[in-house]
């Protein structure tokens, strides 16, 4: 399997604290790529490197065979690279079907023409549908419990028909079963083609739909490889218990 | 848009276009004619202020010079006393395009700083104001020739320039809800970072708003000075104008189209009667800090926002009970 995205030594510094450390990894094409470390290790530093969020102080990042030269939120986006954040981020204000629809990246005819066309709300329903969040689709996203929030996260982001999906702490702070919910509709995307790259805390998740995971500690990769070889890892091992 | 609200839109504009003809009271039409003044400015406010939720205070620069422009070219002629307003579109459209690389610039900031730096703008435009003798005549101001209006129904012309322009201003607010220019800008004022990740042409949006708001800023100057009859530059790039146009929307509920029109025929009746009862000095800035101050507090959102939230809560109620 080719490489979906190749992150090369990529360095990030906040004044003194380097939160990124000549980090390099690859994502292959398909897979549900984890990538774990413990506390302040540089994770959600490195996803808003890849999602443009954040500027890399050096490096090259590679997404889909091409070099970004000039990565911003939006056209990464529109090249097929989605993204949650770890407080599931909506648009509180809009009902739970234009929160899917704004996230369906138009171009700018689009933006002149109606605010929810016909095809727009049948194109949401069938996503909406697939979450179960149908029935809710004219309440105001903002009246959300916080787990259908981050399903309708999920879901608002899968509309421009990414290739990958970086999802930062999928399932922090939301219950068992959305846990389950959330794992099953991860594999169901990955199926149909969409490749993943999570950071998560639980371990048996990832344990359960990661394959490889990749560990990193102070900015940078200690350790990669199929879930069971990398819990035995004894870098990885110190890095969480520490020393 | 519902039948109830076009409807609703529909008896508004007839009433007040039959208004004129059934009163022959100057000052009434005179009070009229700011208050339709301040409808679409406060609308047109909204567009940016309410909608985008970037709060300009910079708007009366636009009003200014929308004025100036009016003035310096009808300064000598004003034809058969129509030409004014029919250049007016002119204006607005240069305002707009005036609007596009000022509205680029300053809209890389956000919130109180956006604020800071849009009054700088009307500070700015003041100075120059002052100081472009040549152009603006200074202090001195600038005079346009007096309209060949019939004294009996002269305000007419004005009440009928700045209604056209209140229609302008809540279509604008309409349409701005029905498209996607409006789905957008309600994802910008939420989350505009977010709006940016997955996709939200952001920066034109913003800017498209920025410059529909001031153009119908600016024409609303336009009128204001052709029925002023003189230009000065702390009366056209005034604070206060752009005080007034926040404070209704605030007042009537901002990113609604109904807020600042009720917002303005609220406050500019108040303003008037209460610079009549004070006197001609400016104690009713008192009661603007007041009425500002209570709105903040017990209707942050607005009165229109805060009555159709307590509908909606009722009708919940009712819908759990039932």
């Amino acid at each position: 399997m080719s490489a979906l995205l190749k992150i090369e030594n990529v360095v990030k510094r906040f004044g003194g604290i380097t939160a990124v450390n000549g980090c390099s990894f690859e994502v292959a094409e398909g897979s549900v790529t984890a990538l774990i470390g413990p506390n302040g290790s540089g994770k959600t530093t490195a996803f808003n490197i890849i999602t443009g969020y954040l500027k890399a102080d050096s490096g090259t990042i590679e997404f889909d065979g091409k070099k970004i030269a000039k990565p911003t939120p939006a056209s990464l986006y529109r090249a097929g690279l989605s993204r949650t954040f770890q407080q599931a981020r909506i648009f509180p204000e809009l009902t739970v079907l234009e929160n899917l629809v704004i996230s369906s990246s138009f171009d700018w005819k689009q933006l002149l023409g109606l605010r929810v066309t016909a095809a727009d709300r049948a194109r949401a329903m069938i996503t909406l549908e697939e979450f179960r969040l149908d029935k809710l689709h004219d309440l105001r996203a903002g009246d959300l419990s916080y787990g259908q929030r981050k399903l309708l996260e999920f879901a608002s982001v899968l509309m421009s028909n990414p290739k990958l999906v970086l999802l930062d702490e999928p399932t922090a702070g939301v219950n068992p079963v959305m846990i389950e919910t959330m794992e099953k509709h991860i594999r169901a995307r990955n199926k149909a083609g969409v490749t993943f790259l999570v950071v998560e805390h639980d371990m048996q998740l990832v344990m359960r739909l990661c394959d490889p995971v990749i560990v990193l500690d102070h900015g940078s990769k200690i350790a990669e490889g199929v879930p069971e070889a990398v819990q035995s890892n004894p870098q990885v091992l110190e890095a969480y218990l520490g020393s | 848009m519902t039948r109830n609200g076009l409807l609703r839109a529909g008896l508004f504009f007839v009433v007040l276009v039959s208004f004129p003809f059934l009163t022959t009271s100057q000052w009434m039409i005179n009070m009229f004619i700011f208050t339709l003044m301040y409808v679409a400015l406060s609308s047109s406010w909204n567009l940016i202020g309410g909608y985008a939720g970037y709060p300009s205070l910079g708007h009366a620069a636009f009003f200014g010079f929308g004025a100036y422009f009016t003035a310096i070219i009808f300064t000598d002629s004003v034809g058969n006393g129509w030409s004014p307003f029919l250049f007016l579109p002119v204006v607005g459209v240069s305002a707009a395009i005036l609007s596009v690389p000022i509205g680029y610039v300053a809209m890389k900031t956000r919130a109180d700083v956006f604020a800071i730096v849009t009054i700088t703008l009307l500070f700015m435009a003041q100075t120059l104001a002052f100081n472009m003798h040549a152009v603006t005549g200074g202090a001195q101001g600038k005079s346009i020739a007096v309209p060949p209006f019939d004294p009996a129904t002269f305000g007419r012309p004005f009440y009928f320039g700045m209604l056209a322009l209140v229609a302008v201003a809540m279509a604008a607010s309409m349409y701005f809800r029905q498209s996607k220019i409006g789905l957008s800008l309600s994802a910008i004022r939420s989350d505009e970072d977010k709006a940016h990740g997955v996709g939200v042409q952001v920066t034109k949006v913003k800017v498209v708003a920025f410059a529909f708001s001031v153009g119908i800023t600016a024409m609303a100057g336009g009128v204001w000075a052709y029925y002023e009859g003189f230009v000065y530059p702390q009366f056209a790039v005034d604070p206060l104008i752009t005080i007034g146009m926040v404070l209704m929307t605030f007042l009537g509920g901002r990113a609604t189209l109904w807020g600042p029109v009720l917002g303005a025929f609220i406050l500019v009746p108040a303003q008037q009667y209460l610079s009549y009862e004070l006197g001609a000095n400016q104690f009713y800035l008192l009661a603007y800090a007041g009425i500002f101050l209570i709105t903040m507090l017990i209707l942050p959102r607005g009165i229109l926002p805060t009555i159709s939230d307590k509908l909606r809560l009722r009708k919940k109620v009712k819908e759990s009970l039932a």
